[in-house]
Protein backbone atom coordinates (compact mmCIF):
# COMPACT_ATOMS: atom_id res chain seq x y z
CA UNK A 1 0.00 0.00 0.00
CA UNK A 2 2.63 2.47 1.08
CA UNK A 3 4.73 1.22 -1.78
CA UNK A 4 2.03 1.83 -4.34
CA UNK A 5 1.57 5.31 -2.96
CA UNK A 6 5.27 6.04 -3.21
CA UNK A 7 5.28 4.80 -6.79
CA UNK A 8 2.33 7.03 -7.56
CA UNK A 9 4.11 10.07 -6.17
CA UNK A 10 7.16 9.25 -8.23
CA UNK A 11 5.32 8.77 -11.47
CA UNK A 12 3.40 11.98 -10.84
CA UNK A 13 6.64 13.91 -10.44
CA UNK A 14 7.89 12.28 -13.62
CA UNK A 15 4.76 13.13 -15.51
CA UNK A 16 4.92 16.74 -14.37
CA UNK A 17 8.60 16.88 -15.29
CA UNK A 18 7.66 15.34 -18.62
CA UNK A 19 4.96 17.91 -19.23
CA UNK A 20 7.23 20.84 -18.59
CA UNK A 21 9.90 19.26 -20.73
CA UNK A 22 7.49 18.82 -23.61
CA UNK A 23 5.93 22.28 -23.32
CA UNK A 24 9.26 24.07 -23.21
CA UNK A 25 10.81 21.91 -25.92
CA UNK A 26 7.67 22.45 -27.98
CA UNK A 27 7.80 26.24 -27.80
CA UNK A 28 11.54 26.30 -28.50
CA UNK A 29 11.25 24.01 -31.51
CA UNK A 30 8.43 26.12 -32.95
CA UNK A 31 10.63 29.14 -32.44
CA UNK A 32 13.65 27.45 -34.00
CA UNK A 33 11.69 26.37 -37.06
CA UNK A 34 10.17 29.84 -37.44
CA UNK A 35 13.60 31.41 -37.14
CA UNK A 36 15.23 29.00 -39.59
CA UNK A 37 12.56 29.45 -42.23
CA UNK A 38 11.71 33.05 -41.39
CA UNK A 39 11.66 34.36 -44.99
CA UNK A 40 9.13 31.66 -45.95
CA UNK A 41 7.13 31.59 -42.75
CA UNK A 42 6.71 35.31 -42.18
CA UNK A 43 3.56 36.56 -43.95
CA UNK A 44 5.10 39.92 -44.81
CA UNK A 45 8.43 41.63 -45.31
CA UNK A 46 9.37 42.63 -41.75
CA UNK A 47 10.82 45.92 -43.02
CA UNK A 48 8.03 46.90 -45.46
CA UNK A 49 6.33 50.06 -44.27
CA UNK A 50 2.83 51.13 -45.17
CA UNK A 51 1.70 54.29 -43.47
CA UNK A 52 -1.91 53.64 -44.43
CA UNK A 53 -1.80 50.46 -42.39
CA UNK A 54 -0.22 51.99 -39.28
CA UNK A 55 -1.21 50.69 -35.82
CA UNK A 56 -3.67 48.07 -37.01
CA UNK A 57 -4.86 45.95 -34.03
CA UNK A 58 -4.48 42.14 -33.83
CA UNK A 59 -7.00 39.89 -35.56
CA UNK A 60 -9.59 39.49 -32.83
CA UNK A 61 -10.16 43.22 -32.34
CA UNK A 62 -12.45 45.49 -34.27
CA UNK A 63 -10.73 47.21 -37.18
CA UNK A 64 -8.14 44.49 -37.73
CA UNK A 65 -6.66 44.21 -41.18
CA UNK A 66 -6.89 40.67 -42.64
CA UNK A 67 -3.49 39.05 -43.05
CA UNK A 68 -1.89 41.07 -40.27
CA UNK A 69 -2.54 38.58 -37.46
CA UNK A 70 -0.83 40.40 -34.64
CA UNK A 71 -1.41 43.88 -35.96
CA UNK A 72 1.05 46.47 -37.23
CA UNK A 73 3.30 49.06 -35.64
CA UNK A 74 3.33 52.85 -36.11
CA UNK A 75 5.04 52.52 -39.50
CA UNK A 76 2.63 49.84 -40.71
CA UNK A 77 5.11 46.97 -40.39
CA UNK A 78 3.66 43.53 -39.62
CA UNK A 79 4.27 42.64 -35.93
CA UNK A 80 4.15 38.86 -36.51
CA UNK A 81 6.73 39.01 -39.30
CA UNK A 82 9.00 41.18 -37.21
CA UNK A 83 8.58 38.81 -34.29
CA UNK A 84 9.59 35.85 -36.43
CA UNK A 85 12.62 37.63 -37.85
CA UNK A 86 13.52 38.87 -34.37
CA UNK A 87 13.57 35.24 -33.20
CA UNK A 88 16.55 34.64 -35.50
CA UNK A 89 18.69 37.12 -33.62
CA UNK A 90 17.41 35.99 -30.23
CA UNK A 91 18.07 32.30 -30.89
CA UNK A 92 21.42 32.84 -32.60
CA UNK A 93 22.59 34.83 -29.59
CA UNK A 94 21.13 32.28 -27.15
CA UNK A 95 22.72 29.24 -28.76
CA UNK A 96 26.10 30.67 -29.72
CA UNK A 97 26.70 32.93 -26.74
CA UNK A 98 25.28 30.36 -24.29
CA UNK A 99 27.47 27.57 -25.60
CA UNK A 100 30.69 29.59 -25.72
CA UNK A 101 30.03 31.00 -22.25
CA UNK A 102 29.49 27.50 -20.95
CA UNK A 103 32.68 26.17 -22.51
CA UNK A 104 34.84 29.04 -21.27
CA UNK A 105 33.34 29.23 -17.78
CA UNK A 106 33.14 25.49 -17.16
CA UNK A 107 36.71 24.91 -18.35
CA UNK A 108 38.07 27.57 -16.01
CA UNK A 109 35.86 26.38 -13.16
CA UNK A 110 36.89 22.76 -13.64
CA UNK A 111 40.58 23.65 -13.70
CA UNK A 112 40.25 25.81 -10.58
CA UNK A 113 38.14 23.31 -8.66
CA UNK A 114 40.12 20.22 -9.50
CA UNK A 115 43.72 21.39 -9.78
CA UNK A 116 43.41 23.81 -6.83
CA UNK A 117 46.65 25.52 -5.81
CA UNK A 118 47.77 28.60 -7.70
CA UNK A 119 45.45 27.85 -10.66
CA UNK A 120 42.51 28.13 -8.28
CA UNK A 121 43.86 31.26 -6.65
CA UNK A 122 44.29 33.04 -9.99
CA UNK A 123 40.91 32.00 -11.39
CA UNK A 124 39.02 32.66 -8.16
CA UNK A 125 40.45 36.16 -7.78
CA UNK A 126 39.59 36.81 -11.42
CA UNK A 127 35.99 35.74 -10.72
CA UNK A 128 35.82 38.01 -7.65
CA UNK A 129 37.09 41.00 -9.60
CA UNK A 130 34.80 40.25 -12.51
CA UNK A 131 31.72 40.02 -10.35
CA UNK A 132 32.39 43.45 -8.89
CA UNK A 133 31.52 45.06 -12.25
CA UNK A 134 27.84 45.94 -12.75
CA UNK A 135 26.96 43.62 -15.66
CA UNK A 136 24.64 45.87 -17.65
CA UNK A 137 27.00 48.83 -17.59
CA UNK A 138 29.88 46.51 -18.36
CA UNK A 139 28.10 45.13 -21.42
CA UNK A 140 27.15 48.58 -22.66
CA UNK A 141 30.75 49.67 -22.22
CA UNK A 142 31.98 46.61 -24.09
CA UNK A 143 29.61 47.17 -27.00
CA UNK A 144 30.62 50.82 -27.11
CA UNK A 145 34.23 49.72 -27.48
CA UNK A 146 33.62 46.78 -29.84
CA UNK A 147 30.94 48.53 -31.89
CA UNK A 148 27.42 47.17 -32.35
CA UNK A 149 26.76 43.89 -34.11
CA UNK A 150 25.93 40.25 -33.46
CA UNK A 151 29.54 39.24 -32.79
CA UNK A 152 29.99 42.06 -30.28
CA UNK A 153 26.87 40.99 -28.39
CA UNK A 154 28.10 37.42 -28.21
CA UNK A 155 31.53 38.52 -27.04
CA UNK A 156 29.95 40.79 -24.43
CA UNK A 157 27.78 37.97 -23.05
CA UNK A 158 30.69 35.54 -22.89
CA UNK A 159 32.97 38.07 -21.24
CA UNK A 160 30.37 38.99 -18.64
CA UNK A 161 28.73 35.69 -17.85
CA UNK A 162 31.54 33.12 -17.82
CA UNK A 163 31.81 33.63 -14.05
CA UNK A 164 28.32 32.19 -13.62
CA UNK A 165 29.58 28.82 -14.89
CA UNK A 166 33.04 29.08 -13.41
CA UNK A 167 31.78 29.59 -9.85
CA UNK A 168 29.30 26.75 -9.83
CA UNK A 169 31.46 24.29 -11.73
CA UNK A 170 34.44 25.07 -9.47
CA UNK A 171 32.45 24.34 -6.32
CA UNK A 172 31.01 21.17 -7.80
CA UNK A 173 34.39 19.98 -9.07
CA UNK A 174 35.83 20.50 -5.59
CA UNK A 175 33.04 18.46 -4.03
CA UNK A 176 33.50 15.66 -6.57
CA UNK A 177 37.28 15.78 -6.16
CA UNK A 178 36.89 14.86 -2.48
CA UNK A 179 34.94 11.70 -3.29
CA UNK A 180 36.51 8.31 -2.71
CA UNK A 181 36.16 7.30 -6.34
CA UNK A 182 38.73 9.93 -7.24
CA UNK A 183 41.14 8.42 -4.70
CA UNK A 184 40.54 4.98 -6.20
CA UNK A 185 41.26 6.24 -9.71
CA UNK A 186 44.43 7.89 -8.43
CA UNK A 187 45.60 4.66 -6.83
CA UNK A 188 44.84 2.82 -10.07
CA UNK A 189 47.39 5.06 -11.78
CA UNK A 190 45.21 7.55 -13.63
CA UNK A 191 46.80 10.94 -14.20
CA UNK A 192 45.22 14.19 -13.09
CA UNK A 193 43.95 15.13 -16.54
CA UNK A 194 42.48 11.65 -17.00
CA UNK A 195 40.68 11.85 -13.66
CA UNK A 196 39.42 15.33 -14.42
CA UNK A 197 37.95 14.37 -17.77
CA UNK A 198 36.85 10.81 -17.11
CA UNK A 199 35.79 10.84 -13.46
CA UNK A 200 34.86 14.42 -12.58
CA UNK A 201 33.52 15.92 -15.80
CA UNK A 202 30.66 13.42 -16.37
CA UNK A 203 29.33 14.23 -12.92
CA UNK A 204 29.27 17.93 -13.73
CA UNK A 205 27.33 17.58 -16.98
CA UNK A 206 23.82 17.65 -15.44
CA UNK A 207 24.64 20.86 -13.57
CA UNK A 208 26.27 22.33 -16.64
CA UNK A 209 23.22 21.47 -18.73
CA UNK A 210 20.90 23.32 -16.39
CA UNK A 211 23.24 26.30 -16.26
CA UNK A 212 23.60 26.27 -20.04
CA UNK A 213 19.88 26.50 -20.67
CA UNK A 214 19.55 29.19 -18.00
CA UNK A 215 22.37 31.06 -19.68
CA UNK A 216 20.61 30.81 -23.04
CA UNK A 217 17.60 32.47 -21.45
CA UNK A 218 19.80 35.14 -19.95
CA UNK A 219 21.50 35.71 -23.31
CA UNK A 220 18.08 36.33 -24.88
CA UNK A 221 17.36 38.93 -22.21
CA UNK A 222 20.75 40.60 -22.54
CA UNK A 223 20.32 40.83 -26.29
CA UNK A 224 16.86 42.34 -25.76
CA UNK A 225 18.23 44.86 -23.28
CA UNK A 226 20.99 45.87 -25.64
CA UNK A 227 18.62 46.27 -28.58
CA UNK A 228 16.26 48.17 -26.29
CA UNK A 229 18.98 50.74 -25.74
CA UNK A 230 19.85 50.55 -29.43
CA UNK A 231 23.22 48.89 -28.98
CA UNK A 232 22.47 45.60 -30.65
CA UNK A 233 22.73 44.85 -34.36
CA UNK A 234 21.95 47.44 -37.06
CA UNK A 235 18.77 49.32 -36.28
CA UNK A 236 17.04 48.12 -39.45
CA UNK A 237 16.89 44.45 -38.54
CA UNK A 238 13.99 43.62 -36.26
CA UNK A 239 14.85 42.37 -32.80
CA UNK A 240 12.53 41.81 -29.85
CA UNK A 241 14.33 44.45 -27.84
CA UNK A 242 14.03 47.14 -30.50
CA UNK A 243 10.33 46.22 -31.00
CA UNK A 244 9.75 46.69 -27.26
CA UNK A 245 11.56 50.03 -27.40
CA UNK A 246 9.43 51.19 -30.32
CA UNK A 247 6.24 49.83 -28.80
CA UNK A 248 6.91 51.68 -25.59
CA UNK A 249 6.51 55.05 -27.33
CA UNK A 250 3.04 54.10 -28.57
CA UNK A 251 1.83 51.98 -25.65
CA UNK A 252 -1.47 53.85 -25.26
CA UNK A 253 -2.38 53.73 -28.93
CA UNK A 254 -1.00 50.31 -29.92
CA UNK A 255 -0.19 48.11 -26.92
CA UNK A 256 0.26 45.04 -29.12
CA UNK A 257 3.53 46.32 -30.54
CA UNK A 258 5.00 46.14 -27.05
CA UNK A 259 3.13 43.16 -25.62
CA UNK A 260 3.76 40.48 -28.26
CA UNK A 261 7.55 40.71 -28.23
CA UNK A 262 7.38 40.77 -24.42
CA UNK A 263 5.34 37.56 -24.40
CA UNK A 264 7.74 35.95 -26.87
CA UNK A 265 10.67 36.98 -24.68
CA UNK A 266 8.98 35.72 -21.54
CA UNK A 267 8.02 32.36 -23.01
CA UNK A 268 11.44 31.83 -24.50
CA UNK A 269 13.37 32.59 -21.33
CA UNK A 270 10.97 30.49 -19.27
CA UNK A 271 11.20 27.62 -21.74
CA UNK A 272 14.98 27.61 -21.65
CA UNK A 273 15.08 27.34 -17.87
CA UNK A 274 12.34 24.70 -17.75
CA UNK A 275 14.04 22.73 -20.52
CA UNK A 276 17.20 22.54 -18.43
CA UNK A 277 15.39 21.38 -15.31
CA UNK A 278 13.28 18.93 -17.29
CA UNK A 279 16.32 17.40 -19.00
CA UNK A 280 18.11 17.09 -15.69
CA UNK A 281 15.17 15.29 -14.08
CA UNK A 282 15.00 12.98 -17.00
CA UNK A 283 18.63 12.13 -17.66
CA UNK A 284 20.57 12.60 -14.44
CA UNK A 285 21.44 8.99 -13.46
CA UNK A 286 21.38 9.85 -9.77
CA UNK A 287 17.87 11.26 -9.89
CA UNK A 288 16.54 8.81 -12.42
CA UNK B 1 61.57 -9.87 4.10
CA UNK B 2 58.57 -7.61 4.36
CA UNK B 3 56.68 -6.44 1.32
CA UNK B 4 55.83 -3.00 2.68
CA UNK B 5 58.27 -1.38 5.03
CA UNK B 6 57.71 2.11 6.37
CA UNK B 7 60.75 3.68 7.99
CA UNK B 8 60.53 6.82 10.17
CA UNK B 9 57.79 8.36 8.07
CA UNK B 10 56.99 11.93 9.09
CA UNK B 11 54.13 13.87 7.61
CA UNK B 12 52.83 17.27 8.55
CA UNK B 13 50.26 19.84 7.57
CA UNK B 14 52.06 22.29 5.29
CA UNK B 15 53.46 24.92 7.62
CA UNK B 16 51.59 23.31 10.50
CA UNK B 17 51.78 20.60 13.15
CA UNK B 18 53.07 17.07 12.50
CA UNK B 19 50.46 14.44 11.61
CA UNK B 20 52.77 11.42 11.60
CA UNK B 21 55.81 11.22 13.89
CA UNK B 22 58.57 8.93 12.56
CA UNK B 23 56.21 6.04 11.97
CA UNK B 24 57.79 2.67 11.23
CA UNK B 25 56.02 -0.57 10.46
CA UNK B 26 56.36 -3.68 8.32
CA UNK B 27 53.86 -5.79 6.43
CA UNK B 28 55.08 -9.11 5.10
CA UNK B 29 53.66 -10.74 1.94
CA UNK B 30 50.18 -12.05 2.64
CA UNK B 31 50.21 -10.53 6.11
CA UNK B 32 47.46 -8.41 7.65
CA UNK B 33 48.37 -5.43 9.79
CA UNK B 34 45.79 -3.40 11.64
CA UNK B 35 46.27 0.30 12.25
CA UNK B 36 44.23 1.44 15.22
CA UNK B 37 43.83 4.66 17.11
CA UNK B 38 41.27 7.31 17.82
CA UNK B 39 40.09 9.84 15.24
CA UNK B 40 42.93 12.04 14.07
CA UNK B 41 45.62 9.61 15.25
CA UNK B 42 46.94 9.43 11.69
CA UNK B 43 45.96 5.87 10.82
CA UNK B 44 44.30 6.82 7.52
CA UNK B 45 47.19 9.15 6.78
CA UNK B 46 49.60 6.21 6.71
CA UNK B 47 47.45 4.41 4.14
CA UNK B 48 47.19 7.53 2.05
CA UNK B 49 50.94 8.11 2.16
CA UNK B 50 51.59 4.56 0.99
CA UNK B 51 49.14 4.90 -1.90
CA UNK B 52 50.38 8.36 -2.88
CA UNK B 53 47.03 10.04 -2.29
CA UNK B 54 47.92 12.46 0.48
CA UNK B 55 45.83 15.62 0.25
CA UNK B 56 47.68 18.60 -1.25
CA UNK B 57 47.61 20.41 2.09
CA UNK B 58 49.91 17.78 3.59
CA UNK B 59 53.61 17.12 3.00
CA UNK B 60 56.04 14.31 3.77
CA UNK B 61 58.94 15.69 5.78
CA UNK B 62 61.04 12.58 6.10
CA UNK B 63 61.33 8.83 6.08
CA UNK B 64 61.01 6.05 3.55
CA UNK B 65 58.19 3.92 2.20
CA UNK B 66 59.80 0.78 0.82
CA UNK B 67 57.54 -1.24 -1.44
CA UNK B 68 59.18 -4.52 -2.39
CA UNK B 69 62.51 -2.95 -1.48
CA UNK B 70 62.19 0.26 -3.55
CA UNK B 71 61.63 3.61 -1.84
CA UNK B 72 58.42 5.09 -3.27
CA UNK B 73 59.21 8.57 -2.03
CA UNK B 74 62.48 8.58 -3.97
CA UNK B 75 60.79 7.76 -7.28
CA UNK B 76 59.69 10.44 -9.76
CA UNK B 77 55.89 10.98 -9.45
CA UNK B 78 55.07 9.24 -12.71
CA UNK B 79 57.04 6.08 -11.89
CA UNK B 80 55.65 6.08 -8.39
CA UNK B 81 52.10 6.25 -9.71
CA UNK B 82 52.73 3.43 -12.16
CA UNK B 83 54.31 1.25 -9.50
CA UNK B 84 51.49 1.83 -7.04
CA UNK B 85 48.89 1.30 -9.76
CA UNK B 86 50.40 -2.04 -10.74
CA UNK B 87 50.86 -3.45 -7.24
CA UNK B 88 48.50 -1.72 -4.80
CA UNK B 89 44.80 -1.11 -4.38
CA UNK B 90 42.44 0.68 -2.04
CA UNK B 91 39.25 -0.47 -0.38
CA UNK B 92 37.73 2.88 0.56
CA UNK B 93 35.65 3.76 3.56
CA UNK B 94 32.37 4.95 2.14
CA UNK B 95 30.89 2.70 -0.54
CA UNK B 96 28.36 5.39 -1.37
CA UNK B 97 30.95 7.82 -2.71
CA UNK B 98 33.57 5.34 -3.83
CA UNK B 99 31.86 4.40 -7.06
CA UNK B 100 31.45 7.04 -9.74
CA UNK B 101 27.70 7.71 -10.10
CA UNK B 102 28.10 8.53 -13.80
CA UNK B 103 29.58 5.22 -14.90
CA UNK B 104 28.20 1.72 -14.93
CA UNK B 105 29.86 -0.87 -12.70
CA UNK B 106 31.72 -2.73 -15.45
CA UNK B 107 34.02 0.07 -16.60
CA UNK B 108 34.71 0.97 -12.98
CA UNK B 109 36.13 -2.49 -12.34
CA UNK B 110 37.84 -2.90 -15.70
CA UNK B 111 39.24 0.61 -16.18
CA UNK B 112 42.54 -0.18 -14.50
CA UNK B 113 42.87 -3.51 -16.30
CA UNK B 114 42.12 -2.12 -19.75
CA UNK B 115 43.49 1.39 -19.69
CA UNK B 116 46.42 1.09 -17.30
CA UNK B 117 47.50 -2.55 -17.56
CA UNK B 118 46.58 -3.12 -21.21
CA UNK B 119 44.16 -6.05 -20.97
CA UNK B 120 41.66 -6.64 -23.77
CA UNK B 121 38.13 -5.53 -23.01
CA UNK B 122 36.77 -9.08 -23.26
CA UNK B 123 39.37 -10.48 -20.87
CA UNK B 124 38.76 -7.66 -18.40
CA UNK B 125 35.03 -8.22 -18.59
CA UNK B 126 35.38 -11.94 -17.94
CA UNK B 127 37.65 -11.16 -15.02
CA UNK B 128 35.14 -8.67 -13.60
CA UNK B 129 32.37 -11.27 -13.83
CA UNK B 130 34.49 -13.89 -12.07
CA UNK B 131 35.34 -11.42 -9.32
CA UNK B 132 31.71 -10.51 -8.73
CA UNK B 133 30.96 -14.19 -8.37
CA UNK B 134 33.87 -14.53 -6.01
CA UNK B 135 32.43 -11.84 -3.72
CA UNK B 136 29.07 -13.67 -3.79
CA UNK B 137 27.07 -11.13 -5.73
CA UNK B 138 24.05 -12.71 -7.38
CA UNK B 139 23.51 -12.12 -11.10
CA UNK B 140 26.89 -10.58 -11.97
CA UNK B 141 25.81 -9.77 -15.52
CA UNK B 142 23.08 -7.48 -14.23
CA UNK B 143 25.38 -5.89 -11.67
CA UNK B 144 27.98 -5.12 -14.34
CA UNK B 145 25.39 -3.19 -16.31
CA UNK B 146 23.95 -1.36 -13.30
CA UNK B 147 24.68 2.17 -12.12
CA UNK B 148 25.91 2.48 -8.52
CA UNK B 149 22.70 4.11 -7.28
CA UNK B 150 20.76 0.99 -8.23
CA UNK B 151 22.70 -1.11 -5.72
CA UNK B 152 22.67 -1.26 -1.93
CA UNK B 153 25.57 -0.15 0.27
CA UNK B 154 26.57 -3.72 1.05
CA UNK B 155 26.54 -4.66 -2.65
CA UNK B 156 28.64 -1.63 -3.48
CA UNK B 157 31.19 -2.54 -0.83
CA UNK B 158 31.39 -6.04 -2.32
CA UNK B 159 31.98 -4.48 -5.73
CA UNK B 160 34.73 -2.30 -4.29
CA UNK B 161 36.37 -5.35 -2.78
CA UNK B 162 36.14 -7.20 -6.08
CA UNK B 163 37.54 -4.15 -7.83
CA UNK B 164 40.46 -3.91 -5.41
CA UNK B 165 41.46 -7.51 -6.14
CA UNK B 166 40.98 -7.15 -9.91
CA UNK B 167 44.62 -6.66 -10.85
CA UNK B 168 45.95 -9.18 -8.29
CA UNK B 169 47.65 -6.51 -6.18
CA UNK B 170 50.39 -7.39 -3.74
CA UNK B 171 49.16 -4.87 -1.19
CA UNK B 172 45.71 -3.56 -0.34
CA UNK B 173 44.95 -0.69 1.99
CA UNK B 174 41.47 -1.03 3.50
CA UNK B 175 40.50 2.32 4.99
CA UNK B 176 37.79 1.61 7.57
CA UNK B 177 35.92 -0.53 5.03
CA UNK B 178 33.07 -1.40 7.36
CA UNK B 179 32.52 1.87 9.21
CA UNK B 180 29.81 3.13 6.85
CA UNK B 181 27.87 -0.15 6.87
CA UNK B 182 25.33 -1.38 9.36
CA UNK B 183 26.39 -4.00 11.84
CA UNK B 184 24.84 -7.06 10.20
CA UNK B 185 26.47 -6.29 6.86
CA UNK B 186 29.77 -5.41 8.57
CA UNK B 187 30.30 -8.95 9.71
CA UNK B 188 29.80 -10.41 6.23
CA UNK B 189 32.06 -7.84 4.64
CA UNK B 190 34.82 -8.52 7.17
CA UNK B 191 34.55 -12.21 6.51
CA UNK B 192 34.69 -11.56 2.79
CA UNK B 193 37.79 -9.37 3.01
CA UNK B 194 39.53 -11.95 5.16
CA UNK B 195 38.55 -14.76 2.78
CA UNK B 196 39.66 -12.87 -0.34
CA UNK B 197 42.90 -11.78 1.29
CA UNK B 198 43.75 -15.32 2.32
CA UNK B 199 42.88 -16.81 -1.06
CA UNK B 200 44.86 -14.25 -3.04
CA UNK B 201 47.73 -14.03 -0.55
CA UNK B 202 47.59 -10.26 -0.54
CA UNK B 203 49.30 -8.14 2.08
CA UNK B 204 46.67 -6.01 3.78
CA UNK B 205 46.84 -2.81 5.77
CA UNK B 206 43.61 -2.58 7.69
CA UNK B 207 42.75 0.84 9.08
CA UNK B 208 40.11 0.78 11.80
CA UNK B 209 39.21 2.16 15.18
CA UNK B 210 37.56 -1.08 16.20
CA UNK B 211 39.82 -3.45 18.14
CA UNK B 212 37.19 -6.15 17.87
CA UNK B 213 37.64 -6.06 14.10
CA UNK B 214 41.42 -6.21 14.47
CA UNK B 215 41.18 -9.36 16.57
CA UNK B 216 39.18 -11.08 13.82
CA UNK B 217 41.14 -9.95 10.77
CA UNK B 218 44.73 -9.03 11.61
CA UNK B 219 47.93 -10.81 12.62
CA UNK B 220 49.83 -7.69 13.62
CA UNK B 221 48.76 -4.27 14.75
CA UNK B 222 50.12 -0.79 15.30
CA UNK B 223 48.44 1.41 17.89
CA UNK B 224 48.73 5.09 17.06
CA UNK B 225 48.34 8.18 19.16
CA UNK B 226 48.86 11.67 17.72
CA UNK B 227 50.68 10.23 14.72
CA UNK B 228 53.09 8.21 16.83
CA UNK B 229 53.22 4.42 17.03
CA UNK B 230 52.81 3.66 20.73
CA UNK B 231 52.68 -0.10 20.33
CA UNK B 232 53.57 -2.53 17.57
CA UNK B 233 52.63 -6.10 18.40
CA UNK B 234 51.36 -9.46 17.24
CA UNK B 235 47.60 -9.49 17.68
CA UNK B 236 47.62 -12.58 19.92
CA UNK B 237 50.22 -11.04 22.22
CA UNK B 238 48.44 -7.71 22.25
CA UNK B 239 45.10 -9.09 23.34
CA UNK B 240 46.80 -11.25 25.96
CA UNK B 241 48.83 -8.40 27.41
CA UNK B 242 49.09 -4.95 25.86
CA UNK B 243 52.44 -3.39 26.72
CA UNK B 244 51.67 0.31 26.53
CA UNK B 245 49.36 1.95 29.07
CA UNK B 246 47.45 3.80 26.34
CA UNK B 247 46.77 0.70 24.25
CA UNK B 248 45.75 -1.17 27.38
CA UNK B 249 43.26 1.59 28.15
CA UNK B 250 42.05 1.53 24.55
CA UNK B 251 41.51 -2.20 24.79
CA UNK B 252 39.66 -1.80 28.09
CA UNK B 253 37.47 0.87 26.49
CA UNK B 254 36.18 -1.54 23.82
CA UNK B 255 32.60 -2.48 24.72
CA UNK B 256 32.17 -6.20 25.28
CA UNK B 257 29.18 -7.99 23.83
CA UNK B 258 29.59 -10.73 26.42
CA UNK B 259 29.02 -8.28 29.25
CA UNK B 260 26.63 -5.57 28.10
CA UNK B 261 25.97 -4.29 31.65
CA UNK B 262 29.62 -3.45 32.26
CA UNK B 263 29.13 0.06 30.91
CA UNK B 264 31.72 2.08 29.03
CA UNK B 265 35.27 2.56 30.24
CA UNK B 266 36.64 5.69 28.59
CA UNK B 267 40.42 6.02 28.42
CA UNK B 268 41.33 7.65 31.78
CA UNK B 269 42.57 11.23 31.74
CA UNK B 270 45.79 10.22 33.47
CA UNK B 271 46.61 7.84 30.61
CA UNK B 272 45.88 10.53 28.02
CA UNK B 273 48.09 13.01 29.90
CA UNK B 274 50.88 10.45 30.07
CA UNK B 275 50.77 9.61 26.37
CA UNK B 276 50.62 13.32 25.50
CA UNK B 277 53.68 13.93 27.63
CA UNK B 278 55.37 11.07 25.82
CA UNK B 279 54.58 12.62 22.44
CA UNK B 280 55.88 16.01 23.62
CA UNK B 281 59.08 14.41 24.92
CA UNK B 282 59.48 12.59 21.61
CA UNK B 283 59.12 15.88 19.68
CA UNK B 284 61.52 17.66 22.02
CA UNK B 285 64.13 14.91 21.68
CA UNK B 286 64.01 15.09 17.90
CA UNK B 287 64.05 18.88 17.92
CA UNK B 288 67.24 18.77 20.06
CA UNK B 289 68.80 16.24 17.73
CA UNK B 290 67.85 18.39 14.73
CA UNK B 291 69.39 21.45 16.34
CA UNK B 292 72.62 19.68 17.30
Amino acid sequence: MADAKAMDGRSMIRRRAGLRLWLSAGWLSILCLAALFAPWVAPHDPLAQDLFLGRMPPFWMAGAEPGYWLGTDSLGRDVLSRLIHGARVALAVALIAGTITCLVGATLGLLAGFLRGWVDIVISRLIDIWMAFPPVLFSILLIAVLGPGLVSIIIAIVVIDWTRFARVVRAEAMAQGAMDYVASAQVAGRGRIGIMLREILPNLLPTMGVLLTLEMGIAVIVEAILSFVNLSISTDDPTWGSMIAEGRTAIHQAWWVLVFPLIALFLTVLSFSQLGEGLKDRFDPVLR
Amino acid sequence: MSYLSIRNLSVRLKGGPPLLRRVSLDVGPGEVRGLVGESGAGKSMIGKAVLGILPPSVEVTGGEILLDGADLLGLPPKDRRRRIGATCALIPQDPLTALNPSHRIEPQITDRLVNILGWTRAAARARARDLLEEVHLPDPERVLRAYPHELSGGMRQRILIASAFAAEPKLIVADEPTTALDVTVQKQILKLIREMQARHGTALVFVTHDLGVVSKVCQHLSVLYAGMVVEDARVADFFAAPRHAYSAALLAATPKYTDPDAGLNPVPDAVIDAVRAEVAAFDAAWARRGAA
